[in-house]
């Protein structure tokens, strides 16, 4: 039966994502950058939404998050993969609303009085069957993926207006976001670039190569000498794992000591983030916040004698508290750290954010 | 006392004579005077301070400001913002550049003037030839401001092409080879000098060499390869060389000891500058003894002066180094309690010298080393530390701000301290400040009074030495990104070996005087002059 070879098919292409996703995450710098997890799963997900059985908008969102609490549990630090698919609910949340002819307007909203007419629960089960609802839902994640596929131009874009001649600029690691942006601006500007190389995985190494293969004036430094370099530099462009719903940041580690030297000399701190990083968690899990790779990377094995006697940490990612960044750059344009909370409403439901 | 003389020679003679009622600075400087209206005779030209041939201060009395406010009128061209540092360390406006052709009668009368106000003692002299007027320079003995004219050592120098001819020059005289700078230089630093480690100075000497000892060649090499690192054993093996040189020493006929000797050391030391730029303990150190060996009477045998002169030698290691560190150790460990997480950054001998001794006394702590690319130096700390039986965390310094919440106290150790109150230390030892006063954790220096240097800074490009760039360059996972970096032209790298910390994000700094805080620093150079 066509039906069964399409259920396989899918479920094996899901056990090949999730295969990825859990080597991808072993630290040692992104195999796949953000932008093609997130393309992966929309374009997972609108297969799912193709090929799955399902009879109302309801079915098709249990489907989705039972694939996306599997596909989050496999690499629980890669948060682009839960965004994406409360991206897609939200998404099939609105068609039905739109489907059903009620506004999305009021029905997303939460407000006293509506608490008090509706009697507390929200009585949408999504129930209704309606039969257009599939193609408008693949519709609008084409969509998306188009979207996804243009964020990084949009951020370039948007270069020119914030760098200008003879700055000096510093980033950290390797993002390839910042990479567009530096690299548009390049084109019409003249400015020089510094790159603390984020041991002990050394991204900027190769971001400092790119750079430089472009044209533009780079110098690597050493993590270490990243306060001492401080005072000459005009801004501090830097990209991130993930945007949380605070405004904060789980950036890549170092970018903590960076944000903090900025500070001091009260050098601008601006993230170049696309939308779809932003994710609704907040950074108070002390113990799921962070991400450890193996120590060898720190203190290799050629130690040996006192490897077995002390104990070495590798922590992979950095929390940089709102209130030391200054702008966020994303392909819908530049926000202030405070706007976050705002953005997570428009594109999230609050009922969504527990997978 | 000094009033009329007329002839400059015969100053010098009456104060020879009378000996004693002028200090042994007073003399040299007018030495140097002397000295320096010869050469202004020779060159009518306005000129920034000329390199001396008496490297007496090779770093300890550079002012910052003098420097900077050379490189940035070059580099304003070259597309870095770098006016900043004018304005902010050269709270001095007048660079010495008013040294004119005088006539000789003018001369002799400024000479006298600045004498007569010398007499008069208390009175700050402004004004007088290539003066700078700021406070924070407590560069003076406490009874009178010297009005030295301040020369810049020619290590910072190095974007001046009249600098390094003179240099050149010196060299040859004094038969060293030159070492030639390396690689792709970043234009924040075109004034300091850049070598590489696979290109040693001794390559360039023919073995015998008839000029250098041997045994500061073998010193040379052991610093330019890194075999000898850290302030305090830079300063102990430089003592240790000069001691053998002392022994193999004979005074050459019609010759005085203290002289000969004092010009003997000459070469030695600019052979060890080029290998390593000298720090600020080798630099105190080398001053120490040059004036031990000028206080030689003459009158005194060889045999006796070279055994006083080891002496002397023995007793500033024992003293200023070993002693200092007992005494730095016994006041740190009233600091450290039962419980306590400590953090240290790379490896300094005084801060593992006080952890073991704390551990000896039973203490119950734990360390937590941060280490950095490339030198790696906590390596060889944790190594130490676990020997002893402490137990240790290891980081890099990109993962402090994850540790540091577990931190009660960060103890750190000192290149130099700067009159300004600035600590100068490995670079990233101010990150790890920073972030420790970010997360209100208290943060110690431990640094001996020898290491107490005249100099003022405020950021970490103007003095500062740059190491191989090529140490940068690391392979992983069989591709090493950096390793043609050299063929691309807009590509640099920069491996910074020192950086200053302000004394805002210091908290305590013990020393063997006790524990003071950073900005009593100029206060202890007070009185060590006033001991001299």
């Amino acid at each position: 039966m066509p039906g069964a070879d399409k259920e396989t098919d899918l479920s094996e292409r899901i056990e090949a994502f999730l295969s990825d996703l859990k080597r991808g995450g072993s630290g040692t710098g992104p195999l796949r950058g953000s932008a093609e997890t997130a393309r992966e799963t929309t374009a997972l997900l609108r297969r799912v939404t193709a090929q799955a059985r399902w009879s109302s908008a309801g079915d098709l969102m249990e489907i989705i998050r039972k694939e996306g609490r599997r596909m989050t549990a496999a690499q629980p630090s890669e948060t682009t993969v839960g965004n994406m698919i409360r991206r897609v609910l939200k998404i099939i949340r609105e068609e039905y609303a739109r489907s059903r002819g009620s506004s999305e307007e009021t029905d997303q909203q939460e407000s006293l009085h509506k608490l008090l007419t509706s009697g507390g629960l929200s009585e949408e089960n999504f129930r209704q069957h309606f039969a257009p609802l599939k193609a408008n839902v693949i519709e609008a994640i084409n969509e998306l993926l188009t979207e996804l596929e243009g964020t990084t131009d949009n951020i370039a874009m948007q270069a020119l207006e914030h760098i200008h001649s003879n700055e000096v600029i510093m980033t950290i690691g390797r993002s390839r976001t910042v990479e567009a942006f530096l690299k548009d601006a390049a084109r019409k500007r003249k400015f020089h670039v510094i790159v603390a190389e984020c041991a002990p995985f050394c991204q900027g190494h190769e971001m400092a190569t790119s750079l430089s293969k472009a044209g533009i004036e780079t110098t690597v430094i050493t993590d270490a000498a990243i306060f001492a370099v401080m005072s000459r530099v005009n801004k501090v462009i830097i990209g991130t794992q993930t945007v949380l719903a605070n405004g904060g940041l789980r950036a890549v580690n170092g970018t903590h000591t960076l944000a903090l030297a900025a500070k001091h000399h009260s050098t601008p701190l601006i993230v170049c983030a696309p939308m779809f990083k932003l994710s609704p968690q907040f950074p108070n899990e002390e113990d799921t916040f962070h991400k450890f790779v193996s120590p060898h990377e720190v203190l290799p094995f050629t130690e040996g004698e006192i490897l077995s006697k002390v104990n070495v940490h590798c922590p992979v990612f950095d929390y940089v508290p709102p209130e030391l960044i200054t702008l966020f750059i994303s392909n819908i344009g530049g926000h202030a750290p405070s706007y976050i909370y705002r953005l997570m409403s428009e594109l999230y439901h609050p009922e969504d954010h527990e997978l | 006392m000094l009033a009329d003389g007329p002839e400059k020679t015969g100053d010098i003679e009456r104060i020879k004579n009378e000996g004693k009622e002028l200090t042994k600075e007073e003399k040299q400087r007018l030495r140097k005077e002397k000295k320096q209206q010869k050469k202004n005779k020779e060159k009518k030209d306005e000129k920034a301070p000329l390199e001396s041939e008496k490297e007496k201060k090779p770093a300890s009395s550079s002012p910052a400001s003098q420097a900077t406010a050379q490189p940035p009128t070059q580099k304003a061209s070259s597309g870095v913002p770098a006016p900043a540092p004018v304005p902010v360390a050269a709270s001095e406006a007048p660079s010495p550049v008013d040294k004119p052709a005088k006539s000789k009668a003018e001369l002799k009368a400024e000479r006298r003037a600045r004498q007569e106000a010398e007499r008069a003692s208390k009175q700050s002299k402004k004004g007088e030839v290539g003066q700078q007027a700021a406070p924070s320079k407590a560069k003076a003995p406490p009874s009178e401001l010297q009005p030295v004219v301040k020369r810049l050592p020619e290590h910072i120098q190095v974007d001046n092409p009249e600098v390094l001819k003179k240099l050149a020059k010196k060299l040859e005289r004094q038969q060293i080879p030159l070492r030639s700078d390396y690689g792709y230089k970043v234009s924040l630093f075109s004034h300091l000098h850049q070598y590489s480690r696979k290109a040693p100075l001794t390559q360039q000497l023919s073995i015998p060499s008839s000029v250098i000892h041997p045994a500061i060649v073998q010193l040379g090499l052991q610093y330019s390869q890194g075999i000898v690192a850290g302030s305090n054993a830079r300063s102990v093996a430089l003592l240790h060389a000069f001691k053998q040189i002392i022994r193999d020493y004979t005074t050459p006929p019609n010759e005085e000891l203290s002289r000969d000797l004092v010009n003997k050391l000459k070469p030695y030391i600019s052979f060890l500058n080029q290998c390593r730029p000298l720090s600020a303990s080798m630099g105190n150190a080398i001053k120490y003894i040059k004036k031990e060996i000028s206080n030689i009477p003459s009158q005194c045998k060889e045999e006796e002066a070279k055994s006083k002169l080891q002496d002397c030698i023995d007793c500033y290691i024992n003293e200023k180094i070993i002693l200092a560190a007992k005494a730095i150790a016994k006041y740190a460990i009233e600091k450290i309690s039962d419980g306590d997480v400590i953090l240290v950054y790379g490896c300094s001998s005084l801060v593992n010298h006080i952890l073991c001794e704390a551990f000896e006394k039973n203490r119950k702590f734990r360390v937590i080393v941060v280490d950095s690319r490339p030198r790696l130096e906590g390596r060889e700390a944790l190594r130490r530390l676990v020997q002893r039986g402490i137990s240790c965390t290891y980081v890099l310094i990109s993962a402090v701000s994850y540790i540091l919440p577990e931190v009660s106290k960060v103890f750190l150790g000192a290149h130099a301290l700067l009159a300004n109150g600035y600590v100068m230390s490995r670079v990233g030892t101010s990150q790890i400040a920073l972030v420790a006063k970010a997360f209100n954790v208290p943060v110690l220096v431990c640094c001996e009074t020898y290491k107490f240097c005249e100099r003022v800074q405020t950021d970490s490009f103007v003095s500062n030495e740059l190491d191989d760039p090529d140490d940068l360059i690391v392979t992983r996972k069989g591709k090493t990104h950096l390793e043609h970096w050299q063929d691309v032209s807009s590509l640099g790298l920069l491996n910074l070996v020192y950086d200053v910390t302000p004394p805002d994000f210091v908290d305590l700094v013990i020393t063997d005087l006790g524990m003071i805080p950073c900005t009593s620093v100029p206060v202890v150079l007070r009185v060590k002059n006033v001991d001299q």
